[in-house]
């Protein structure tokens, strides 16, 4: 089913998006002239692929459950924001802070990601073909981060139990951020994970493992007189 | 908030088109900045000859062009909804301390190519009532505001323009903005408003009347101006953009054969001739990129 945003208001087709019934709605959407509008295809709780045609702006797909999302294009500030379950892939670049917050699902993205991507995920698996900026991995709580390219600064600040897995080079390490050994374990899970991106030719050994050192988020005794 | 928008025009092909490529980068951007609108366009100068981009407010314009050719000698005056650009071959310097002088009016911009007009309002009412569509040029740059730290004035509007042929948009606030001003003010810059980004381009002309470059200029900036920004600034043959190295006020930039075109998201581009095609980016934190000179 064609969706033009020419034609039809955002919030019309969002809402058609968000109430499909499965045993009578088609479940292949395609939607047109996107033109850089904010809060394409958020909300949406149900198995169906939708295409977008184009660049979308900021947080496209946020709330994410169970949807299979492509943008033939440039995504904005906050894609998948959120994401609950299903599957973003941007075929472009996206801009800051991509996969912000994100309990499960995947995200792909085939260009860069700009600064602060994962920023405090919690869950979510996100695979960048390129690079990503500063600040990526903020405060991340859970899930994977896979980089083929390079990290910009402050990689993995104040990070939790995110486990971030960088091919190139990493600029700097954020707070609590470390280079952690790459056991059997680490590279199945790599493994799989690079497969389901299509990544397969990819070797694992060329990646390098960083986690949280967890010297900062236990509150310590010692520094009591600090508070 | 805020939004921030330019174009710069690589080849002579889209030039009639400027001012209404503007138009819609400007309205596409209203939901950043509602609250006013400007913009600067630069034209083909004209030998001798300097321009003066002026806001008469409520003054009735034939009362003011009579009142002014008794000042000045000009060789055109033309008006342009509240705003008027009056040519001269008179010495700047002359000009200008007249133009100060006059209370009711407020001096926006001045130089060789440049051409100012900043208004109070939706930013669709602003460019209509301007009649951007209209204009033609090289480069132009513009700016929807979303007031936070001053008042919805037209001098707290933007673009600012400190020197000739300069001017400047912003996005962000900058946190050192009174001690800059003290400083910059014993160098001779005047300002007009309480604004931060009048601040920011009364460094840029500092520096630029001391021989450096654009580049060199906003690189510069980025150790000595402190708060959020992206700015984009214009001269008579250059344009340029940089972010501070947070970075947490956005930017995209396409660029085709034809243009380099810089909002502060993709939406007040998406109507540009052959933005599909175009090769679009984001400028990457504390990196100056510049086009012209």
């Amino acid at each position: 089913m064609k969706l033009d945003l020419k034609k039809l208001k955002l919030r019309k087709i969002n809402e058609t998006l968000q109430s499909i019934d499965p045993k009578k709605n088609n479940k292949n959407y395609t939607i047109f002239n996107p033109e850089g509008n904010h809060a394409i295809c958020v909300g949406l709780t149900d198995d169906i692929d939708i295409t977008v045609k184009g660049h979308v702006g900021y947080y496209c797909g946020g709330m994410n459950q169970n949807a299979n999302i492509t943008v033939e294009g440039n995504a904005g500030t906050g894609v998948a924001e959120n994401m609950m379950s299903g599957k973003i892939h941007v075929k472009g670049n996206a801009s800051q802070s991509a996969g912000a917050t994100a309990h499960g699902g995947f995200l792909i993205i085939d260009g860069d990601a700009s600064s602060r991507c994962g920023i405090s995920m919690k869950g979510i698996d996100i695979v960048v073909k390129g690079s990503v900026g500063h600040m990526s991995a903020f405060m991340a709580q859970s899930g994977n981060l896979i980089v083929c390219g390079n990290a910009g600064e402050a990689l993995g600040d104040s990070l939790y139990e995110t486990d971030i897995y960088i091919r190139g080079k990493v600029k700097s390490l954020g707070a609590d951020c470390i280079e952690k050994k790459m056991d059997n374990k680490h590279l199945k899970k790599l493994e799989k994970l690079l497969k389901k991106a299509k990544l397969e030719k990819l070797k694992t050994k060329d990646f390098k493992r960083y986690g949280s050192a967890r010297k900062l988020y236990n509150f310590k005794i010692d520094n009591v007189s600090s508070y | 908030m805020c939004g921030i928008v330019g174009i710069y025009l690589k080849s002579k092909k889209f030039e009639k088109d400027l001012g209404k490529l503007l138009s819609g980068m400007l309205v596409n951007m209203e939901s950043r900045g509602p609250d006013s609108a400007g913009f600067a366009i630069y034209k083909k100068e004209k030998k001798e000859e300097f321009k003066y981009s002026i806001c008469i407010n409520n003054l009735v314009f034939e009362k003011f062009k009579k009142d002014i050719s008794k000042k000045i000698k000009y060789n055109s005056i033309l008006k342009n909804s509240d705003h008027a650009i009056l040519s001269s071959k008179e010495n700047p310097n002359k000009v200008l301390s007249i133009l100060n002088e006059i209370k009711e009016i407020s001096l926006v911009g001045y130089g060789r190519s440049i051409e100012i007009f900043k208004q109070i309002g939706n930013p669709k009412d602003v460019v209509k009532k301007f009649n951007l569509e209209k204009f033609s040029g090289t480069h132009a740059i513009g700016h929807t505001r979303m007031a936070t730290e001053s008042a919805i004035t037209t001098d707290g509007s933007h673009p600012y323009s400190t020197g000739s042929d300069e001017c400047l948009v912003h996005n962000g606030s900058l946190s050192n903005h009174n001690n800059l001003r003290r400083d910059l003010i014993k160098r001779r810059i005047n300002f007009k408003s309480e604004n931060d980004t009048e601040v920011a381009a009364g460094y840029i002309s500092n520096h630029l009347s001391n021989k450096k470059n654009l580049k060199e200029t906003l690189e510069s900036a980025l150790s000595d101006l402190d708060g959020f920004y992206t700015f984009i600034t214009g001269t008579k043959k250059g344009f340029a953009i940089v972010r501070d190295e947070i970075a947490c006020k956005p930017a995209v930039i396409s660029e085709t054969k034809d243009y380099v075109a810089i909002a502060s998201e993709f939406q007040a581009m998406a109507h540009l001739p052959g933005v599909n095609i175009a090769n679009i980016f984001e400028p990457q934190p504390g990196i100056v990129y510049s086009w012209g000179n």
